[in-house]
């Protein structure tokens, strides 16, 4: 079986900037692929060029057995595109826009407007009417966007930080929407900048910053590169934090510290002997400890960990604990 | 691939009308505003210096040019907007015909422009402007109109495609007023300084005019014209057809 998408060393130039410069990515069939990425490292451009809207400059890109450049109306046929911004038309009515896409698959008129219902009840807009797009809410207007990209029950799903700017309750939709989806077979790949989502959704995930794929794996593997777990040691006197680091049994020059918090943190590669051992050495020396506990690190840490220096993850190790 | 070109282009033009029927206000407004004008000059401003006849004869065959002329903007108005807006990147992303967006787009324009010259040419009857040439002359001088209509089209859509932003809309529409200005629609070039009456003469709207009011037995036509009025709008659209079309498939570079 071959893979859903392939991508071999893809460079795209704007300018004399590299989008993207030598990108690799593969997706298995069925599963759903997160691309993750702060702003700018590349994401858009990918999902472009994989929608065949993009060329690139160089490097073969395949989407379902197809390649997006020589072959680019077959690849049409099966990939569905959810764009960052709505894809569609403001001054129509929702069912006016999915019958409109549905004749340029090349449904027929009737199959058309039979799928345009379908897809209206499907996603909760059946009773919007005759209403304009321009007055929908971000959240109707993000399921309206998902049916369209969906009337041909497409092989291969992009989604373009699907859920930017949208309230929780309309990110859960969006959410429940692809796991449903990806139940039924379809593959999808998705660009966040939200580590949460791709940990949610994704089987696997691939760290993307300037053009380039930086880490690829499950999230547990790309957890794993961090050094794996991590022990958080919350004192009740955040005074005694400098006393409780010189002497705890942990690697000095990777402890961080955040004193509002009352909190020190490391990694550790002995679980269990990380923990006795500070449980231990704070009883021995009568410092206090509100909570001592072992864990995973957090998407932010690994981002933060492959793509900036070592500051700017104890910096961070505060907020995300 | 071809073989959905016609349905396509069909449902492109679907969703224009659509548009229309949504908007009904701004279809009037584009409607009326011809006829505003051509009653301006006809009542208010016009006189025809330096013309021998009666001047509404001379003034809506120019009305009817002026306004073929000033589509240009609302072609490239809506191409703009079209372009801005995300459902072009939908649009892209499916297996659609190439440029049944822009085929859709003329032909709502096309149609809008028949209209108006519709509701135009029934205003110039009720202010006493008749057709003196006979029927065969009559649709011929409404098909020079809608040839230089069409010529606009493409010159509106591959200004759309250059500009791109809505803003740079604005800077054209200004401009269109003198070009349009500058043409033989009000007044014969005859009664203009010597080199602004050549480049009036020169003006392919001023051909059109001259050849449409020449069919219509008209004041101010010249016989013989209508191979200018048929020729320029060729040699526009031979610049500038294959020009957008290969600008539309270059959105993907």
């Amino acid at each position: 079986m071959t893979d859903a998408i392939v991508v071999e060393g893809v460079r795209k130039r704007y300018g004399d900037k590299h989008a993207l410069d030598g990108l690799d990515l593969t997706v298995g069939r069925g599963t759903v692929h997160g691309v993750l990425g702060p702003n700018g490292a590349g994401k858009t451009t990918l999902v472009r060029i994989l929608s065949t809207l993009l060329r690139p400059d160089e490097g073969r890109v395949e989407v379902a057995g197809h390649d997006v450049v020589s072959d680019a109306h077959e690849v049409r046929f099966r990939i569905g595109l959810l764009g960052q911004h709505a894809a569609l038309d403001e001054e129509l009515g929702g069912r006016q826009n999915l019958e409109m896409f549905g004749r340029l698959y090349h449904l027929g008129a009737r199959h058309a407007r039979v799928r345009a219902d379908e897809l209206l009840e499907r996603f909760g807009l059946a009773d919007t009417g005759r209403k304009a797009v321009k007055e929908y809410s971000g959240g109707m207007r993000r399921r309206l966007d998902l049916a369209a990209s969906l009337i041909t029950e497409p092989e291969v799903l992009f989604l373009d930080e699907p859920t930017t700017g949208l309230d929780p309750r309309g990110r859960a939709e969006v959410w429940d929407a692809v796991r449903s989806l990806v139940g039924g077979g379809t593959t999808v790949l998705l660009t966040t900048q939200y580590l949460e989502e791709a940990d949610q959704l994704a089987h696997r995930i691939s760290v993307v910053d300037q053009g380039r794929v930086i880490a690829d794996g499950t999230a547990n593997e790309l957890k794993a590169l961090t050094g794996g777990d991590r022990i958080d040691v919350v004192l009740r006197d955040g005074g005694q934090l400098g006393a409780a680091v010189a002497l705890l049994p942990l690697p000095k020059p990777e402890v961080s510290v955040d004193a509002d918090r009352r909190l020190l943190s490391a990694p550790v590669t002995d679980r269990m002997g990380a923990l006795s051992g500070v449980v231990r050495a704070l009883e021995e020396a009568g410092i206090e400890a509100e909570d001592v506990a072992l864990r995973r690190p957090t998407l932010d840490e690994v981002f933060l960990h492959l793509t900036g220096g070592d500051d700017r993850v104890h910096d961070h190790v505060g907020e995300a604990v | 691939m071809t073989t959905y070109a016609l349905s396509d282009s069909w449902t492109m033009t679907r969703r224009e009308l659509a548009h229309w029927a949504r908007q009904p206000v701004q279809v009037l407004v584009a409607l009326v505003f011809p006829v505003m004008l051509l009653l301006m000059f006809g009542y208010l401003i016009g006189g025809g210096r330096g013309l021998e006849g009666d001047y509404v004869d001379f003034l809506v065959p120019g009305m009817l040019a002026l306004t073929m002329a000033f589509g240009l903007e609302g072609t490239m108005l809506a191409v703009t907007q079209d372009l801005n807006k995300g459902v072009i990147d939908r649009f892209r992303s499916m297996p659609m015909a190439n440029g049944a967006v822009l085929v859709g787009r003329s032909v709502a324009d096309m149609l809008q422009s028949a209209l108006g010259l519709a509701v135009l040419i029934g205003v110039g009857y009720a202010i006493g402007w008749r057709a003196h040439g006979g029927f065969g002359a009559f649709m011929g001088a409404v098909g020079l109109l809608l040839l230089f209509r069409f010529a606009m089209l493409w010159i509106g859509i591959q200004l759309a495609m250059v500009a791109g932003k809505p803003e740079m809309v604005q800077a054209v529409q200004i401009l269109v007023w003198p070009v349009g200005f500058l043409s033989n629609a009000f007044a014969t070039p005859e009664s203009m300084p010597g080199w602004l009456g050549t480049v009036v003469e020169w003006n392919p709207m001023s051909q059109t005019a001259t050849a449409v009011r020449d069919l219509f037995g008209g004041p101010g036509g010249e016989p013989g014209h209508v191979w200018a009025a048929v020729a320029w709008p060729l040699a526009l659209l031979a610049v500038f057809f294959p020009l957008a079309v290969r600008r539309f498939g270059a959105l993907s570079k």
